[in-house]
């Protein structure tokens, strides 16, 4: 009965694994870009003691964060999906990171939700330590798996990814925020977010450049070629001009380039990765792929639902586009 | 398989940690339990939302203002505390259980990624614009975006049951050599997707999640009426929760015993550790159990309980017309679960079972009399029972879980060799100390935050609470006598 709706025994076109190389990667993408933004809200937001701008932010975040963290899930289950021996060893082999990851992920998603429970400061000082020490830790420790999976054991490199995520969720927080509030408060986040793309540029550079002299996770060759090089060429363009257009005045032209920067980060990684999947055992993606009928399957099934989910996101942000209205976390 | 040590020891004499597979298991099965209570709120919630949403935009009636500003903050919080536990789940499979993820990922990987992409994303989507878009957008969208959270919840029910059931019954699949390693291929979707126990999974966890949820607006509505009698919103919300349980809680007794026969069929070492029947033959029900002794507790045998049991019935019904129906007993097998959790949970479940079908006919009966605000013996006997479906919901998933153990996917592969092979005892120990610290903490948040939304609106409905933290409202004709 299946065999004459769906190919048993081929791909439905012959570069089906590839495409599905780059449909896990794309949804990291998503995720990377937009719960970055999250992050950098969380992270910017202990930068302000004013409880009016505190309640702006948390205003921001409200109603996305939740959507924003479900590509995640997309990202994991289509991997397992996908490309199963890539989902365990991953997650295997860096047991305590991925546990310490969603945990942090749980701190950052209870912190607003508990601080409206109730009036008293010193409980508010609590949940904004959880938002706060959530939104550090979970670039952090996402950047770092990030870089485990690329690098294997290479501790700099490994670090630097993360520190490198930690950087560019700033940029996207800041310009995400600035181009939702006041000129005042978007002059403070623009010094921040122009900090933290001078920090997020000079981390990719030194980050490269360890890897190419200790040709770690064997990514030395791939770092040294063109696509690579137009990455990070396009990458510092989006960092240097996104910050003068911020220093312009021009937030919403800035939020376009910031988000850039985590889209041509997700770039990198694939670039860095492919044809190899998953570096610590040189497994090629052509071998961790999953049958032609599984992989037929979730195509039909699934990429279609992908587009749709592309959809409600244009509906969801279109609902609350423009400068935050309302104060306060009502989750 | 030689049997796994379940302490190994790190410092001999210091300090000892579980071993990797036990914690492993304790640590999948403690943060499934919690997540499971706020998914099913979800999934049990949906339609009270939905209903309250659309008469509220389509009467302005305040009442249902009222409890669609309430319960939609209660599906808020168990919306994020079902995030925050659901993203570990979804990872675990392979921190913890990579030989399961990767023998099973053909099979799995797909509902579970169907589930993110139609479920997860239309429930995050629109509870957003539940929560945050009441002005800006239309009446008719408002109220669609309560549909699609609802749709959403079930979706998402519908593939994880998927999977579950799929490693009760597993189907569709043949097991070829790939990486050097045997793994499941897909070679059949329908059969894959739709296996046998798959309709008997959806049926019975969807109506546990009404009945429980039911119970627990039934709950909460009672103890505001009790406080605060004649409220118009909470009497309208008590009668729903009530009119609600009238139907599906006897109903979960009529396919709950189908469900029993379908599982002796399918899975007769799980049906033997829930009747505790060892010997291979005839089987006698037991209606009711007590142990005996406290051995009957940790190892439950006809002759350690006392039972109250109909002779052969047991034969009878997993046969479906047979009293001499052959039931096969645990001694034919040479690994078992362990019979007293999967024995008393079943009993517990199948006791609390009864215990609603008894308050939902009550609370009918008082609906039918026009009384059903008025009893205060009810009303309390509701408060009580509020958390009890989760109770019945959760001993019900360990005779499921449980019982299905040694297998993690039933006759194919065994949990103990599913487990991270580069998983020490003391990282799964240390992660389960952390899982177990950090959802203590998130249970009493959640419980927390309902204390105070109950009281929350208390106060709007004019309660007034004294310095003793007692209530203070005008109790007028509310007796026991009723």
């Amino acid at each position: 009965m299946t065999e004459s709706l769906l190919p048993v025994d081929a791909y439905l076109v012959e570069s089906l694994p590839e495409v599905w190389f780059g449909v896990v990667l794309f949804a990291l993408g998503m995720y990377v870009v937009l719960d970055g933004f999250d992050f950098g809200i969380g992270m910017l937001y202990a930068t302000r003691t004013d409880e009016h701008e505190r309640e702006t932010f948390l205003a921001g975040f409200g109603p996305v964060w939740d959507a924003n963290e479900v590509w995640l899930v997309a990202f994991g289950t289509m991997l397992l999906a996908a490309f199963p021996r890539v989902y365990s060893q991953l997650l295997a082999d860096n047991y305590l990171l991925t546990i310490g990851f969603v945990l942090a992920l749980l701190f950052r998603g209870l912190g607003p939700e508990l601080r409206e429970q109730r009036d008293d400061d010193q409980w508010r000082r609590y949940a904004d330590y959880a938002f706060v020490g959530g939104s550090v830790f979970a670039p952090l420790l996402l950047g770092m798996l990030a870089g485990r999976w690329l690098f294997d054991s290479a501790t700099l490199p490994v670090v630097l990814t993360g520190v490198g995520l930690v950087a560019v969720s700033v940029v996207t927080g800041a310009a995400f925020l600035a181009s939702k509030t006041g000129p005042d408060l978007a002059a403070e986040l623009r010094t921040y977010g122009i900090g933290a793309t001078v920090a997020y540029l000079g981390g990719v550079v030194v980050l490269l450049g360890t890897v190419v002299l200790t040709d770690a996770g064997g990514a030395a060759d791939t770092i040294l070629s063109g696509p690579v090089a137009a990455v990070v060429a396009l990458s510092v363009a989006a960092g240097v001009g996104g910050s003068l257009l911020a220093r312009r005045g021009k937030y919403r032209a800035w939020l376009a380039s910031a988000l850039a920067l985590p889209t041509l980060l997700t770039v990198l990684i694939a670039l860095l990765l492919y044809p190899v999947i998953y570096p610590p055992t040189g497994l090629l993606v052509r071998e961790a792929v999953v049958s032609p009928l599984a992989l037929n399957l979730v195509t039909v099934l699934g990429l279609p639902v992908l587009i749709v989910v592309l959809w409600y996101f244009k509906f969801l942000y279109g609902v609350f586009s423009g400068p935050i209205k309302g104060e306060g976390y009502e989750g | 398989m030689s049997p796994t040590p379940v302490l190994t020891t790190l410092d001999p004499g210091v300090m000892a940690f579980l071993s990797a597979e036990l914690a492993s298991r304790m640590q999948f099965g403690w943060t499934i339990s919690v997540h499971i209570i706020f998914a099913s709120l979800s999934i049990g919630l949906a339609p009270f939302i939905i209903y309250f949403t659309w008469k509220d935009v389509r009467t302005n009636d305040d009442r249902y203002a009222r409890l669609r500003s309430f319960w939609v903050k209660v599906f808020a919080v168990g919306f994020v505390m079902g995030t925050v536990t659901g993203i570990p789940m979804s990872f675990q499979f392979g921190t913890n259980f990579p030989q399961f993820s990767e023998v099973a990922g053909e099979l799995i990987g797909g509902p579970l990624s169907f589930e993110a992409k139609m479920a997860f994303f239309l429930e995050a989507v629109f509870l957003g614009v539940l929560l945050y878009g009441r002005d800006r957008v239309r009446d008719r969208t408002y109220v669609l975006s309560s549909v699609l959270v609802g749709v959403g919840a079930w979706l998402s029910g519908f593939w994880i049951l998927v999977v579950n059931a799929w490693m009760q019954t597993p189907r569709g699949y043949e097991m070829i050599t790939r990486n050097g390693m045997e793994v499941a291929k897909l070679t059949d979707p329908f059969a894959a997707f739709l296996t046998p126990r798959m309709t008997w999974m959806y049926v019975h966890m969807m109506n546990a999640s009404v009945i429980s949820v039911a119970l627990l607006v039934a709950g909460v509505s009672a103890y505001i009426i009790w406080k605060k009698p004649d409220t118009d919103a909470w009497n309208t919300a008590l009668k729903l929760a009530v009119v609600l349980l009238v139907v599906s809680a006897p109903f979960q007794a009529v396919h709950g015993d189908a469900y029993g026969r379908h599982v002796e069929d399918t899975q007769p070492q799980k049906f033997a550790a829930m009747e505790a029947h060892y010997e291979t033959g005839q089987a006698d029900l037991h209606l009711l159990a007590f142990p005996k002794s406290a051995s009957a507790l940790t190892d439950p045998r006809a002759e350690n309980l006392v039972t109250v049991s109909l002779p052969a019935v047991g034969s009878f019904l997993a046969s479906g017309g047979d009293f001499n129906a052959e039931v096969i007993g645990l001694n034919e097998y040479e690994d078992n679960p362990p019979v007293a959790l999967v024995f008393w949970s079943f009993r517990f479940m199948i006791g609390l079972g009864f215990l609603f079908i008894g308050l939902a006919l009550w609370g009918g009966y008082l609906t039918y009399k026009e009384r059903l605000s008025d009893n205060t013996r009810y009303l309390k006997a509701m408060i009580a029972a509020s958390p009890l479906g989760y109770a019945a919901l959760l001993t019900g998933w360990y005779v499921t879980e449980i019982g299905r153990q040694p297998w993690v996917i039933q006759g194919e592969l065994k949990t103990s060799e599913a487990v991270s092979s580069t998983l020490t005892g003391t990282e799964a120990t240390l992660t389960l100390v952390g899982f177990v610290v950090v959802y203590v903490g998130l249970i009493l948040t959640a419980l927390y935050i309902l204390k105070w939304l109950v009281r929350e609106e208390l106060q709007a409905l004019g309660v007034r609470e004294s310095s003793d933290g007692r209530w203070h409202g005008p109790i007028p004709g509310v007796s026991d006598d009723d």
